[in-house]
């Protein structure tokens, strides 16, 4: 006989999780009952106040001891709290570039080019769905790292990729690209987390256990069936992948980034690396580690593939969304050799690197939603050419971006490819040490050829111009660029801080 | 009849679902295949359930369909907004993004 035990939830633990719904469900009754005029700012208000708070009770949670929560279904440790403290301040800094609502689409219902759409255009409608929508994923993000059972690990995937898939559709100018980008971020992204689900299937059935700490119990003692858990490693690795966009799984990376709307790109980009990488540091290091010789190999071998194939095929992009979206797959595979390292130093690596790499990318995709001519934003690399010579300041701080993704000293991007890669050595793979630096040397290439194009050649005219960037717009690059610099010049304290701070709860 | 026959089964499923969505051409046929393989893993973790004699693979059975429907309004969402501007629900028209 099977007896029922009633679960405990500890409220107060899991509160920066429940303020972000709460506050999502309160921009969806503000959708509902309150006039159209009043919308907006009420939602944006409403989204940075429950971030804010989301942020300041995370902070009393770290200051607590290290415990599970719900059933052990949720740990709250050190590392749990770095991620979700990144998230949070990554969509902060993104959702001042959200609030840039002439981004959006006014109505996502009406047809492209119908009567339909020229009148909500005309009466200035905007999408203050977008809002709630972020708020949502923002939520299975805070949820996604910290998740130790997987249950709770495939409804946090959900949670955080739903949303996403409306949002990519909801560009205002090339609406049937965006749709379509949706369409196929929504496809494959389905499909991956089918396979995710037939993993957990496995790993249920191999250990009897659903929490991580089960799995690994499973996992040392060597009593199950083998074959489940190589099949559950495999198809449960497949859906994180996909996630973070690494090789053979990145197929809808270039597309979507190209097509979403690039405010929600810059989230998506950043806030979704660091929550699927740090699911899947936690996975690998809390319950799959002792079993290392089954996945380590082909980790190894998709992180090579990873890195090379993104910055070789980013050299021959001509479009800078889809420049930046190989740029991201290459920064997989360097963000890969983390989860391989297996070691302290790897963990505390990779939490630095992520956070790092998540407030550059929402800084580089704002200043490339500033370029513009009378049809949209000019994601053209040729258009951009003198781009240096007409606004030196959002050239300069887009070339600083880039400088960081090449991880030029000076900026957070070298330390965090320094001790990532430092960590990768120190657990033995050379391997990916040579093919590391190798590829960053590649990727170092066409970053500066961008910058190169920007300053010494001569302006185009056709029209392409750099739009004077509204307050929140301009807040977002501030941000992003002091803290990129911040990081490049003086990291001690954020890199003790991480060494002090990142355990992972066992 | 043993266990082990469901698990082939579920397989079964899980791969006939795969193999579709890389074949087929229509959206909703692609999203079809796709619940087939989730129904396929319920299938699978139903059969753990019975095999290790813990309650925990139908609980999550009954969360994956939770989730399945509400794949379901986001996808049917996505693709009908798609056939609307289209008069197509074809994944293979749909390749403006492709270079």
């Amino acid at each position: 006989m099977i007896t029922f035990v009633s679960p405990t939830l500890d409220y107060a633990l899991l509160a920066p999780i429940l303020i972000v719904l709460g506050g999502a469900l309160i921009g969806v009754l503000i959708e509902a009952f309150a006039p159209r005029s009043a919308r907006a700012s009420s939602q944006l208000f409403i989204t940075l106040a429950t971030l804010a708070l989301s942020l300041a009770s995370l902070v009393r949670v770290r200051s607590g001891a290290s415990t599970t929560a719900a059933m052990e279904s949720v740990t709250f440790d050190g590392a749990g709290v770095l991620l979700q403290g990144s998230i949070l301040l990554i969509a902060i800094i993104s959702v001042f570039l959200l609030a840039d609502l002439d981004n959006f689409t006014a109505l996502a219902a009406a047809l492209p080019g119908s009567d339909e759409e020229r009148t909500s255009l005309q009466q200035d409608l905007k999408v203050t769905e977008v809002y709630p929508l972020t708020l949502f994923a923002v939520a299975g993000m805070l949820l996604f790292p910290v998740a130790t059972d997987l249950v709770t690990l495939f409804v946090a995937l959900e949670m955080l990729s739903l949303p996403l898939y409306l949002l990519a559709g909801l560009s205002r100018r090339r609406r049937l690209m965006s749709q379509e980008s949706a369409l196929k971020y929504f496809l494959l992204g389905a499909f991956s987390s089918a396979f995710f689900l037939m993993g957990i299937a496995y790993l249920y059935g191999y250990s009897a256990a659903v929490s991580f700490s089960g799995i690994h119990a499973a996992v040392i003692g060597g009593t199950g069936n083998d074959i489940y858990l190589l099949l559950g490693i495999a198809f449960l690795s497949v859906g994180l992948l996909f996630k973070v966009g690494a090789v053979p799984f990145h197929a809808w990376s270039p597309d979507v980034y190209q097509g979403a709307p690039t405010a929600v790109t810059a989230f998506m980009a950043a806030a979704t690396k660091v929550a699927a990488f740090g699911a899947m540091l936690r996975i690998f290091y809390l319950s799959f580690a002792e079993a290392y010789w089954q996945w380590r190999p082909a980790l190894i071998v998709i992180a090579l593939i990873t890195m090379v194939f993104g910055s070789l095929v980013a050299i021959a992009q001509r479009d800078v969304k889809r420049m930046l979206a190989y740029s991201s797959i290459a920064h997989a595979g360097f963000l890969l050799s983390g989860v391989i390292a297996l070691n302290k130093s790897g963990l505390d690596a990779s939490i630095f690197y992520l956070f790092a790499y998540g407030v550059a990318t929402v800084g580089a995709f704002a200043i490339v939603t500033l370029v513009r001519d009378s049809a949209g934003e000019v994601t053209d690399l040729n258009r951009w050419s003198g781009l240096g010579k007409r606004s030196p300041w959002v050239a300069t701080a887009f070339a600083g971006f880039l400088l960081a993704f090449a991880g030029i000293p000076l900026t957070s991007g070298f330390i965090g490819k320094f001790s990532i890669f430092s960590a990768a050595y120190e657990s033995g793979s050379t391997a990916i040490l040579i093919t590391g630096v190798l590829s960053s040397a590649i990727a170092a290439f066409f970053y500066i050829r961008v910058i190169v194009l920007m300053f010494f050649k001569d302006p185009v005219e056709d029209g392409t111009s750099v739009v004077i960037p509204s307050v929140y717009t301009q807040i977002t690059i501030a941000i992003s660029a002091v803290v990129t610099f911040a990081l490049g010049i003086y990291p001690t304290p954020l890199i003790n801080f991480i060494q002090s701070t990142a355990q992972f709860l066992r | 009849m043993s266990l082990d026959n469901y698990l082939y089964l579920s397989a079964i499923l899980f791969t006939i679902g795969a193999v579709g969505v890389v074949v087929r051409r229509n959206a909703i046929v692609v999203f079809m295949c796709v619940e087939l393989m989730l129904n396929a893993a319920n299938l699978t973790l139903v059969t753990f359930s019975r095999i290790n004699g813990t309650l925990d693979g139908q609980v999550i059975a009954f969360f994956t369909m939770v989730v399945a429907a509400c794949e379901v309004v986001v996808g049917l969402a996505i693709i009908v907004t798609i056939y609307r501007s289209r008069r197509s629900a074809s994944i293979d028209d749909a390749s403006l993004l492709k270079r």
